[in-house]
């Protein structure tokens, strides 16, 4: 029961950083309707931002950022959590302005074609000995992780417990709140409804007046930093930040798309839904049948989702104009 | 008017095209002449070094490849060999095993060098040792303990112990230690490495025949990052203690989330987690974990101490484990291609093999028919991320 109950919150915690990422590629595939491949090195930039973000502040404040032993205040990873969104979101814009945007107009594959050259571009020009370099490097621990609940199942010698740290809870609330305020967004506001307009159709949508070029881009930006999050959320769970070109990113990516197919790409809440799926499939099959087979178990469900509900968990069925 | 014009456009396509014979011409002169000029330049002898000089074995490619420079610079300051200065190629193959092949490929057909250093991790040795092999070039590496590795062939050596050894200290050590006293053990290893599977094998074997029980095995694969399903599945199995023979970037992984998940159990490992970034990334964790090696820093052996400090007063950091094989290995080197007849892959390989008591910073180094070295283990103990010295076995207790 124990396990059951620690396999559980390590699910939680990985399935809220698929989430995030999920978000990202399931938005710009509703508004333009292709996979933008950049989005995990969006993810990569964001926690090599978050890590040389630190590693700057931290001596600034009379903290050594190589000794975990000291933990800064906690307004200093809400900053860094922060600036690397805010630049992320940048970094997502431009990409947008100069990779995509000349190509509106020109056929899907040129699209996504360019977006596998961009993502190359990232994680190339990422591994520069002046960007990032191509060595792992440590995060310093921006939230001492410390033990926040530990439940007892049974006591005397065969006592199991469940340690819940604080970096999982901080990773999964902090998750919900970016979740809920893009919800509200989407949802609620005349900018999420512009949104929605445009990917329900972006040519009535531009008759009636509303601005598609703005709308893009502030998809791409809000994207763009949920990455940036997802990331810096994942360098404080594992503080081992790999280089930019690190297949272990490129798994990373290609799950979170597999969530958002799972939970039916281009639906916002169904990426939330897929994150958690996938987590919960990964997780509970490598404690209970093998951790060799990990992703495995992650492609078979894709596979299994396909050939039974093609158009994913939550998505709506494909209407073909004619 | 047109017969001219046409004449004209032949005149320009004959031009045309003795200007690219021409080039090619120059471009083949040039090539052999470039080929040439390294056979010819008998004042030099080029050794190759094919190191992970990035990526997550970065820290043991560039100890060894300091190392060998330090060494390098040592004989040719002192005479060089034979006369001739020693001069050393280094290539980073990034601890990726199809760079390691293009990396090794390149020092022999291009660079020409009469032998090859490398690597540490046993994949990657066994990556290139056959490209050494088939060339006839001789490969000696410092620091691989898979068996698998010399034994591709004649040209290939090593001057470290091998993981039969290393995994019986490991085993006896976890039975012996007053700390320890194991009688159940687990084992967390890195399928995806040659090193790690042999070494968890060898390790078990020993283990059982000292009348130990593994209740668990779990495996992991390089560059994972959660092993809270494996570590969470080893909880419950209530072992004494937890083996884990992997390289230093995951281990230091493991044992932070190990300690996150209430895990007390002492972990248990081999040369892999000789790195300065594991007391780093792991610092605390680590405590009361132990670890084979096969030097220490703080032995007071005159000879170490006296190697530690120039390497220290030259690059101003402590010698890892790393640094020292390579040291080793660069001498070893010198000393057979000093002796050998000629610099032919054969003769230098013959050099090699008869090695014996040579008196290296890591020990006495007698190369076997087997071209392994045989030479004693050390076991040191994580203490606030500094590895501590406890013990020394020596070979055939």
């Amino acid at each position: 029961m124990a396990d059951f109950v620690q396999t559980l919150m390590t699910a939680l915690a990985i399935g809220s950083l698929y989430a995030l990422i999920a978000l990202g590629y399931t938005m710009v595939y509703g508004i333009l309707k292709f996979i933008n491949f950049a989005h995990s090195d969006i993810v990569v930039l964001g926690s090599w931002i978050s890590y040389s973000l630190a590693i700057k502040i931290l001596p600034v404040l009379g903290l050594n950022p190589h000794n975990p032993e000291t933990p800064p205040p906690l307004w200093v990873g809400a900053v860094v959590l922060l600036l690397s969104m805010v630049i992320c979101g940048l970094i997502g814009f431009v990409i947008e302005r100069l990779a995509y945007k000349p190509l509106r107009r020109a056929a899907r594959l040129n699209v996504l074609i360019t977006a596998i050259g961009v993502s190359l571009l990232l994680q190339n020009v990422g591994q520069l000995t002046f960007v990032f370099g191509s060595s792992p490097q440590k995060m310093p621990s921006l939230i001492q992780d410390r033990e926040l609940i530990r439940l007892a199942f049974s006591s005397g010698e065969n006592a199991q417990v469940v340690v819940v740290g604080l970096v999982d809870v901080m990773i999964f609330v902090t998750s919900a709140v970016l979740m809920l305020v893009l919800e509200y967004l989407v949802f609620r506001t005349k900018l999420g409804t512009a949104m929605r307009a445009v990917s329900y159709n972006p040519d009535s949508a531009s008759l009636m007046g509303v601005p598609v070029d703005r709308v893009v881009s502030f998809t791409f930006v809000l994207g763009s930093a949920l990455a940036a999050a997802a990331g810096f959320l994942f360098v404080l769970k594992y503080p081992t930040v790999q280089q930019p070109a690190h297949f272990i990113w490129v798994l990373l990516g290609l799950k979170a798309f597999v969530a958002a197919v799972i939970g039916g790409i281009g639906n916002v809440r169904g990426a939330v839904l897929g994150g958690f799926v996938i987590a919960f499939v990964e997780q509970f099959g490598a404690f209970y049948i093998s951790p060799n087979y990990k992703d495995v178990y992650v492609f078979a469900l894709l596979i299994m989702i396909l050939l039974v509900r093609p158009t994913g968990l939550l998505g709506s069925p494909l209407q073909e104009k004619v | 008017m047109h017969s001219r014009k046409l004449a004209f456009g032949n005149l320009m396509k004959l031009l045309r095209s003795f200007a690219v014979t021409g080039c090619g011409l120059v471009l083949v002169v040039l090539a052999i002449g470039g080929c040439n000029k390294t056979a010819t330049d008998s004042n030099e002898i080029l050794i190759g070094h094919y190191a992970s000089l990035t990526g997550s074995q970065a820290t043991f490619g560039n100890a060894t490849d300091t190392a060998v420079h330090m060494a390098v610079e040592e004989i040719n300051a002192a005479g060089g060999i034979n006369g001739k200065k020693m001069r050393l190629i280094t290539y980073d193959d990034k601890g990726d095993k199809r760079e390691a092949g293009t990396t090794v490929t390149r020092l022999i057909t291009k660079d020409k060098v009469v032998a090859v250093l490398g690597e540490v991790a046993s994949g990657l040795s066994l990556a290139a040792a056959p490209i050494c092999q088939e060339n006839g070039v001789p490969m000696l590496s410092p620091s691989s303990t898979n068996p698998k590795v010399t034994k591709v062939g004649d040209m290939i050596f090593r001057c470290c112990f091998i993981d039969p050894f290393q995994g019986a200290v490991c085993a006896r050590f976890a039975v012996e230690h007053p700390k320890l006293k194991a009688k159940t053990a687990a084992i967390l290893y890195d399928q995806s490495a040659p090193y790690s599977v042999g070494l968890q094998e060898e390790f078990e074997k020993a283990f059982v025949k000292l009348k130990g029980e593994i209740v668990l095995k779990q495996t992991y694969q390089e560059g994972d990052q959660d092993f809270s399903a494996q570590l969470t599945a080893i909880r419950g199995s209530k072992p004494d203690v937890i083996f884990i023979p992997g390289y230093y970037t995951e281990v230091g992984s493991i044992a932070v989330q190990a300690r996150k998940l209430g895990i007390e159990t002492p972990m248990l490992g081999g040369d892999g987690w000789e790195s300065p970034k594991l007391g780093e990334v792991a610092g605390k964790a680590f405590n009361g974990c132990y670890y084979s090696n096969h030097y220490s820093s703080q032995d007071p052996n005159p000879r170490i101490q006296d190697f530690i400090k120039k390497y220290k007063a030259k690059y101003n950091e402590t010698p890892e484990a790393m640094a020292a094989l390579g040291y080793d290995a660069t001498y070893i080197l010198a000393e057979a291609i000093k002796r050998a007849k000629s610099l032919s892959g054969k003769d230098i390989a013959a050099e090699i093999a008869k090695t014996k008591d040579f008196d290296g910073v890591t020990g006495k180094i007698t190369i076997d028919a087997d071209r392994n070295a045989v030479k004693a283990a050390v076991m040191l103990e994580m203490k606030d991320g500094v590895a501590t010295y406890v013990s020394t076995i020596q070979p055939g207790m």
